[in-house]
């Protein structure tokens, strides 16, 4: 149904199903090479897909890696900081940061791994766009920032239990944690019964 | 008023106190665009500080991409932004072209190009009438509207909504124009620099609106780099960036206009570079219907779309600033994750930067120049 | 039949009272809302009744019949009685209102006031500010922070705002020489000059308080729907908004009236002793009044689709830093224009000449500037016009 919405010209299919692209590894990369010369060991892989160039580097150096990047290399610019939940994998969740360069007139994404509960450096107070952003993946993966300055929810209430955007989370939701804690959490959401600021109307 | 937050209680006030009172501003206020709420802390009417409290009108729509096919994720973009829906699908599509490899035909990367454009024009008159309003001018919301309903007429007959518009398609576009709709459009954006000519009558030069809006919300482009602010704010502080002459798609690159920019930063350079945007918009528009040739609307692109393991990210200049998708793909035909850069939701970070020391009347008009859609906030 | 003496006076008052709050529903409120749909591109109510004109029926019905709504922690007495002050103090200013001169009905010459009173002018200053109590106590006592904020709005424009236009009234006294309404229209008569034109900017001083007495665009900022709500009456509904819309247009109603009277030669019809404009006065004094007003109801209107609101502090710089200071120095100008020729109206024909020619100056330079500055701005952007 939602396919015969780009229905391609009859003649020839077979051979527009095959896309050409593919990654290539870019560990040989100037700005590769200048984020594993100024923050040793961070780098753990590098490909480049779609003329983007993508950098693993390793979680403890992230700060640090944005750090170079926005000093040395000219990527004044945070565009985006978000998080992939790959449920399985070993680290369970990449971390991913685009930046952009005005100089260079292109971006470079950043990655790192972090298991479930890991902290992760912020870069919020290197970037003040990531404070909203790192907030954002927070609260949609449960991915604490280590040094934030307000990490709270932003688009889920105070009370919502849960992470929306975890592979593990239900479609249709679930009970606002009144189910999971209720000696904590009201029905229907609410700020926690241990809220200081928390007023009951009887 | 039984306020307790009048000062510390059992201190005596003497008349030059800061007495703070809490405000909240919102959601349901009539000058906050949708469902944004602000805290304020206000002494009188001067805002000591402004907290904004987002997602009043989240619908998890990142978490419905990932559980629909490729195709199926194009209305959910609508929904975003809803008052410039094309851009929305542009970002989309375009996103996934890339992660695919796939040429768009020429015709369609006119008609695209044609349809942003309109669409960036209906949305800095939304954008036009309403912080007008915010300001107290009410007429010329009438004006920018009249000529809304235009655009959104032209919509209408191209794809059969006004709105949520679901207007493109991986690959190229769903629909060819109809006969007439060239000629009638050209008709339009003939008339439109006299249209804007009248707005632009009401309040360019107005004593009242430029005291309102010039050196309220003032921010330096360096500022704007480090906020991540984008689109109009950003040229209206000085640095001549536009995405569609930076990173030029489609066929931005052939294309002539010029990115409007200002020096001031101020809400009222922000509202000439808005306008000056509409004329060049229209200028746009105008070289697309001439280049318009008969051809293909639809690349090739495979009956099931299912591209390779890989990740993109891919972004556009929207009426908003640098909209931005982000698709990591697992070679199923459902999108593993889907990232919205939304300019929306990073500009309104910056709200309590501009809005600090400012009287909550500038609140308002600061709310107005960010130009927020909470449906891109929240998504 | 003897009639009381009273009868008239009674009779009056009954035909103000019952009349105002009429011409107001229907009239004046059709008429903006026409007006403005007009002046915006849009039809305006045209459903109720043909053309829309028993949409002020249809308005008071709705009004009416609406549920009374008082907030749980308002003050009640005084919730309840804001409106109350609002709407009265306004009907009583228009008993010194001469609506035209004495007509004879049947044997009695009956004056078209009901009051002459002689301090009729501060009369109707002292009166019209207590409608701004009624403001700023419904803003106080609806315990709601965006009509506290509202009411005290409201009490810095009157403050600021009453001043000046009490100022302005003053180089006008200096003029008749007394306080009395219908005999300001007298002098105006004898004199053969509209106090307007050696009044200039005393009228626009006027005018301008007038209007941000009103709480009208541009300067409706207790209101401000966009930044406060709907600032004062936010928790006002049905009959007791009522009140305050009608109190604000009646007020606007006083403010036209005052400036028809004591400027614009209240009912003579224009330039009175020229022959060659003798056959105006075929249409009856009251008419002209009537006209007079209806011109100023539309310059609020107008007003009130053209420009955006002021912020508070620019409003207040405004009243203090230009209004007022214009209006001492508009008081020595005329002091020194009546004392330089006196017992003779030559200084305030001169003065008029003066005021005229710096206004029209003033007007040709602005729209110079305007022409200019939209230059450097289309040159700042290349191809800014052309489609």
């Amino acid at each position: 149904m939602a396919d015969d919405q780009v229905r391609p010209p009859a003649e020839k299919p077979k051979e527009a199903a095959k896309p050409k692209v593919e990654a290539v590894d870019a560990a040989g990369h100037a700005w590769v090479r200048s984020i594993a010369a100024a923050v040793p060991g961070s780098v753990v892989s590098a490909k480049e897909f779609a003329k983007q160039v993508t950098v693993v580097v390793s979680r403890e150096s992230i700060a640090r890696v944005a750090r170079h990047l926005k000093d040395a290399e000219d990527f004044k610019y945070c565009v985006d900081v978000t998080a992939v939940d790959w449920k399985t994998r070993a680290p369970r969740f990449d971390l991913v940061y685009h930046f952009y360069s005005f100089s260079k007139n292109d971006r470079i994404r950043v990655k790192c791994g972090a298991a479930d509960g890991e902290e992760v450096p912020s870069i919020a107070e290197i970037f003040l766009t990531a404070n909203w952003c790192e907030r954002e993946t927070f609260d949609m993966f449960g991915i604490r920032f280590a040094g934030h300055p307000d990490l709270r929810r932003i688009l889920t209430w105070d009370g919502f239990n849960g992470y929306p955007l975890r592979k593990d989370f239900p479609l249709e939701g679930v009970d606002t944690g009144a189910a999971i804690y209720p000696e904590e959490w009201p029905e229907g959401g609410g700020p926690s019964k241990n809220d200081p600021n928390r007023k009951v109307v009887s | 008023m039984s306020e307790q937050e009048h000062g510390k209680p059992g201190e005596p006030h003497t008349l030059f106190d800061v007495q703070e009172m809490e405000l909240n501003f919102g959601p349901q206020h009539p000058s906050t665009h949708g469902v944004l709420r602000l805290v304020l802390k206000v002494d009188g009417e001067k805002i000591l500080e402004a907290k904004p409290d987002v997602g009043y009108l989240h619908r998890g729509t990142e978490k419905l991409f990932e559980t629909e096919t490729y195709p199926m994720g194009i209305p959910h973009t609508d929904r975003m932004d809803y008052i410039a829906a094309a851009t929305n699908n542009h970002a989309f599509c375009l996103t996934i072209e890339k992660l695919l490899g796939v040429e768009v035909p020429r015709r369609a990367q006119l008609i695209r190009v044609i349809l942003d454009e309109l669409q960036r024009i209906s949305s800095h008159l939304v954008w036009l009438g309403t912080s007008g309003i915010d300001l107290g001018a009410v007429t010329p919301f009438w004006y920018a509207f009249r000529e809304r309903e235009q655009i959104l007429d032209f919509f209408e007959e191209y794809c059969g909504a006004r709105l949520t518009l679901n207007c493109m398609r991986i690959g190229g576009l769903p629909f060819d124009l109809t006969p007439g709709w060239t000629e009638r459009l050209l008709e339009f954006i003939d008339d439109l620099p006299a249209r804007i000519d009248e707005y632009e009558q009401l309040l360019t030069d107005n004593r009242i609106w430029k005291l309102r809006t010039v050196g309220v919300g003032v921010i330096s482009a360096e500022e704007c780099i480090e906020w991540g602010l984008t689109g109009p704010i950003l040229r209206a502080s000085g640095k001549e960036w536009d995405l569609r002459r930076a990173q030029p798609y489609e066929c931005y690159d052939e294309l002539d206009f010029v990115v409007p920019t200002r020096q001031g930063g101020d809400t009222y350079d922000r509202y000439i570079v808005r306008v000056q945007e509409m004329r060049q918009s229209a200028r746009i528009v105008r070289q697309c219907l001439e280049r318009l040739e008969p051809g293909e609307i639809r690349g090739k692109v495979p009956r099931v779309i299912k591209p390779v393991a890989e990740e993109v990210y891919a972004s556009i200049e929207s009426p908003k600033g640098e909209l931005g998708f982000y698709c990591v793909s697992n070679g199923s035909n459902r999108p593993y994750r889907m990232h919205v850069r939304p300019p929306s939701f990073i500009n309104l970070q910056a709200l309590p930067r501009l809005a600090k020391g400012h009287l909550v009347s500038d609140l308002v008009a600061l709310i107005g120049t960010i130009d927020i859609v909470l449906g891109e906030v929240d998504r | 039949m003897t009639l009381p003496a009273e009868f008239w006076t009674y009779a009056k008052v009954v035909l103000l009272v019952a009349t105002v709050p009429a011409i107001v529903g229907f009239v004046v409120v059709l008429a903006e809302r026409r007006l403005m749909g007009f002046m915006q591109a849009r039809l305006g109510p045209n459903r109720v009744g043909p053309q829309g004109v028993l949409q002020g029926v249809a308005d008071l019905v709705k009004l009416v019949t609406k549920e009374d709504i008082t907030p749980a922690k308002a003050e009640r007495a005084v919730y309840f009685l804001s409106p109350v002050l609002a709407v009265i103090p306004a009907l009583t200013a228009l008993a010194v209102i001469p609506f035209g001169p004495p007509v004879k009905i049947g044997k009695a010459m009956v004056p078209l006031w009901v009051a002459d009173i002689n301090v009729g002018l501060l009369f109707l200053l002292a009166i019209t500010s207590i409608g701004v109590y009624g403001i700023i106590l419904g803003g106080w006592s609806s315990n709601n922070k965006y009509s506290l904020l509202g009411g005290l709005r409201s009490a810095a424009q009157l403050v600021s705002y009453e001043v000046p236009m009490g100022l302005a009234l003053v180089s006008v006294l200096l003029m008749t020489r007394s306080l009395s309404l219908p005999e300001i229209v007298r002098r105006q008569d004898a004199t053969h000059l509209w106090f307007v034109f050696p009044g200039l900017v005393a009228f626009f001083i006027y005018f301008v308080s007038g209007i941000a007495e009103t709480n009208r665009n541009p300067f409706d900022l207790p209101e401000a729907e966009s930044e406060l709500v709907s600032g004062f009456n936010t928790e006002y509904s049905g009959v007791k908004f009522a009140f305050f819309f009608l109190g604000e247009y009646t007020a606007m109603i006083i403010i036209s009236c005052v400036a028809v009277t004591v400027f614009f030669g209240g009912w003579l019809a224009p330039f009175p002793h020229v022959a060659a404009l003798r056959f105006l006065s075929v249409i009856p004094p009251a008419v002209w009044f009537l006209a007079k007003v209806a011109v100023f109801l539309f310059c609020y209107i107008w007003f009130r689709s053209t420009f955006p609101r002021y912020r508070f502090d620019q409003l207040m710089a405004l009243g203090w830093k230009w209004l007022i200071p214009l209006s001492l120095a508009n008081i020595l100008a005329v002091a020194a224009a009546i004392l330089l020729f006196p017992g003779r109206t030559t200084g305030l024909v001169w003065l008029a000449w003066i005021f005229g020619g710096c206004f029209a100056v003033l007007f040709l330079l602005s729209r110079l500037r305007r022409a200019l500055a939209r230059r450097d701005r289309l040159a700042a952007t290349p191809h800014a016009v052309e489609g």
